[in-house]
């Protein structure tokens, strides 16, 4: 199961896997531009537009479950 | 009259003969840890291993010593570590892991007396239960004893064979008469040495799984950096190497670990007899002690009493079936050695009450005379 | 987006690791490393000890080897010197490497054999529920220093520079590209290197020093390690309670299984 939503204009995807993710909230803490939320536990994407493609969920997500294209 | 004269045959320390063995079974790598009175095989592979172009390494301790033996024979390299009683205690850990991950190796256990540091340079045989139990955990294990130079010499290359035959370490006890007594030791031709290589894989690395199922029940596991990419540990796992929880895995696999060993018992165990044909009574004994013994019998022999010699070169697996055989001829077994009974309580086990079994054990660091053993017969008589 | 997965072991996951334990980070980062590094993964050999940094070696599809209490680097000397083809990593923590493994650790960095040594370092010992390691600060609390643990630490780093390692970093997975560098740098040098990597163990450590979120325990991470370049324009007081990241040393010294080979080559040529 894999969530996706891109953002249109800079184009960055991102991808969760839900499944793999364990609730850390490390991705959502570090986020400098607020695009991710927690959702039952889980993190979600809540404003993928925002997303400037600077990796640090994906460098620090320990569970392999976050990746930004 | 030079050596010349006799190509074949040399002088040699039992520990000498140890190491001239282990290069003769094609052992490239020794990791040792100085202790008396096995210190002389690492002294003499430190010379030889290198100029065989083998590898030879003095590691921190005898802990380090055992895992770097393993990780050696993981590349594919015949492996080889020697200590005595308490660095075989430090071992033991190791040795569970290579019966666990099945990685062939050769342990030399030069006995000395014990507990703890005991008699560093006195000869004993306290360690023949240590061999079967050392190590935590169910297994099955084969330990090979030697009783002269010349044994030391064939049964290393025999501990090697069996190592990679059943892909399992490999322990060789020596007592410490016969680690330093010096003599005359055969040296086969290298060409008549029966050598035995672990398995290779028959499948492409994607099929590959190290401890599948096998029809012989041991294991293919390939050499490191041959591309065969697969994970080893000391936890109970499946037959693609990783860790599992499942109950009736588990005890598959520790069923399969002592059943390779002892489907395999008449294969792994031999025994020297003496006058046994027509024994009244019998005789257990193995390493320096077999050669008392072997005078004894000889003595006794030759003054009508007819005693017979039961002389195991494998410990483990014990030889229970020739152990009841002799049991069911004689009127009494007397078990010599240098503990308090420890095999005595094996064969009085084998024997199933057919014959009363007599220790006779010695543990103050003076060798059994055959004279003991003579007495010991009269009195029986 | 880089693709992890094509050195993982995918059917082995989810990983073991609780939610935020840093070991999953240090992985992604050593992936990147082996990448960057272009090692030939057949002739990659990943050893452990136990613990939960252990259990890296599962998840990685090269030659793994997942060995006794503290006793990786034996292993792993034995699989180096035995083939000196194979590169060969180590992967511990701060118990299994430097208590029940202390020794081993500085004579492999004394030998100088070419190691590659990644020492998670979370301050406790994470799998068997959290009781005090070498590295457990004074006054923080463990399963078994529940009224504070009264023991000095060991400076891990330090250890190894003085036990003669020839490369030792520190790096942390707050800084996780950082942490990768190192990890590069540590692979490409020749004899003993070692990173010391600082990550957070929310479940045994934090839960007990008043830092249960790993959000909280990361943000400790960002506010203490400092790397080198900056820790170089810190004053001696600003040094104080932070912890200096990045290299530590980098020399040439001779590597054991060169020196071993050279021994051999001229006893073979008499």
């Amino acid at each position: 199961m894999t969530e996706e939503q891109s953002a249109s204009k800079k184009s960055a995807v991102i991808r969760v896997k839900t499944e793999w993710c364990k609730g850390c909230e490390i991705c959502v803490a570090f986020c400098p531009k607020d695009v991710l939320e927690m959702e039952g536990g889980k993190v979600k994407v809540a404003r993928p537009d925002d997303c400037i493609k600077c990796m640090l969920c994906e460098l620090r997500c320990p569970d392999f479950a976050i990746t930004v294209e | 009259m030079g050596k010349d004269n006799f190509p074949n045959v040399r002088m040699m320390q039992g520990n000498q003969a140890c190491a001239e063995g282990a290069l003769a079974a094609g052992c490239r790598f020794f990791a040792g840890y100085p202790i008396t009175p096995s210190s002389e095989i690492a002294e003499h592979l430190s010379v030889a291993l290198p100029r065989a172009g083998g590898k030879f390494i003095q590691m921190e301790d005898e802990i380090a010593a055992m895992g770097a033996t393993i990780g050696a024979s993981l590349t594919g390299l015949k492996s080889l570590t020697a200590t005595s009683g308490p660095g075989f205690s430090l071992k033991q850990e190791n040795i569970g892991y290579a019966c666990m991950t099945e990685v062939p190796c050769v342990i030399i256990n030069v006995m000395r007396g014990g507990p703890s540091t005991g008699m560093p340079t006195l000869p004993a045989q306290m360690d023949v239960q240590q061999a079967r139990w050392g190590t935590h955990g169910d297994h099955s294990i084969i330990v090979l004893v030697a009783a002269t130079a010349q044994d030391a010499y064939e049964q290393t290359i025999r501990a090697f064979n069996l190592a990679e035959k059943y892909m399992t370490p490999v322990i060789l006890l020596l007592d410490e008469i016969v680690g330093h007594t010096t003599e005359k030791v055969v040296i086969p031709d290298a060409s008549k040495i029966e050598l035995i290589d672990r398995k290779k894989p028959d499948v492409p690395p994607e099929e590959y799984k190290p401890y599948a199922e096998t029809e012989d029940l041991i294991p293919v596991l390939a050499n490191f950096g041959t591309g065969y990419k697969y994970n080893v540990t000391g936890l109970c796992h499946n037959e693609t190497g990783f860790p599992i929880n499942d109950n009736a895995m588990i005890e598959k696999l520790i069923v399969r670990l002592t059943k390779k060993i002892v489907s395999n018992r008449d294969d792994i165990i031999s025994n020297r007899t003496m006058s046994l044909d027509d024994a009244e009574i019998g005789i257990f004994a193995y390493g320096s002690v077999a050669r008392s013994a072997q005078s004894a019998v000889t003595r006794c022999r030759a003054e009508g009493i007819k005693v017979g010699l039961l002389e195991p070169t494998v410990l483990w697996p014990f030889p229970k079936d020739e152990v009841l055989e002799m049991a069911k001829k004689v009127k009494a077994i007397i078990v010599p050695e240098m503990n308090l009974g420890q095999m005595a309580r094996e064969v009085e086990l084998a024997s199933r009450c057919e014959a009363p079994i007599l220790k006779l054990g010695r543990v103050d660091g003076n060798p059994i005379l055959p004279d003991q053993i003579v007495k010991m017969v009269k009195e029986v008589v | 987006m880089f693709n992890y997965l094509e050195y993982v072991r995918e059917e082995n996951f989810p990983h073991i690791w609780c939610s935020g334990c840093g070991d999953g980070i240090v992985l992604k980062a050593l992936i990147r490393a082996m990448e960057a590094t272009g090692m030939s993964r057949d002739e990659a050999v990943m050893v452990s000890g136990i613990g939960c940094s252990s259990r890296t070696p599962g998840y990685v599809d090269i030659n793994t080897l997942h060995t006794t209490h503290g006793r990786a680097i034996p292993f792993a000397t034995g699989v180096k010197h035995a083939n000196p083809g194979l590169k060969v990593i180590v992967v511990t923590g701060d118990g299994d490497a430097t208590a029940i493994g202390g020794n081993h650790f500085i004579h492999a960095a004394r030998r100088n054999i070419d190691l590659t040594v990644l020492l998670y370092n979370n301050y406790i010992y994470g799998m068997t529920g959290g009781q005090c390691s070498p590295t457990t600060p004074i006054g923080y609390k463990a399963s078994t220093a529940q009224f504070g643990n009264i023991e000095p630490t060991f400076n891990i780093s330090g250890l190894a520079i003085a036990a003669g390692a020839s490369f030792v970093a520190r790096a942390d997975v707050y800084n996780a590209k950082q942490c990768e560098k190192m990890i590069g740098l540590a692979l490409e040098k020749k004899g003993f290197s070692l990173v010391e990597i600082l990550t957070p163990c929310p479940t045994a450590f934090g839960r007990r020093n008043k830092m249960a979120s790993p959000v909280k325990l990361m943000e400790w991470l960002r506010d203490h390690v400092v790397s080198g370049a900056k820790w170089e324009k810190l004053s001696e007081e600003d040094r104080e309670g932070k912890i200096r990241s990045g290299i530590l040393i980098d020399v040439d010294k001779p590597e054991y299984t060169e020196e071993y080979k050279k021994l051999t080559e001229k006893l073979r040529a008499v």
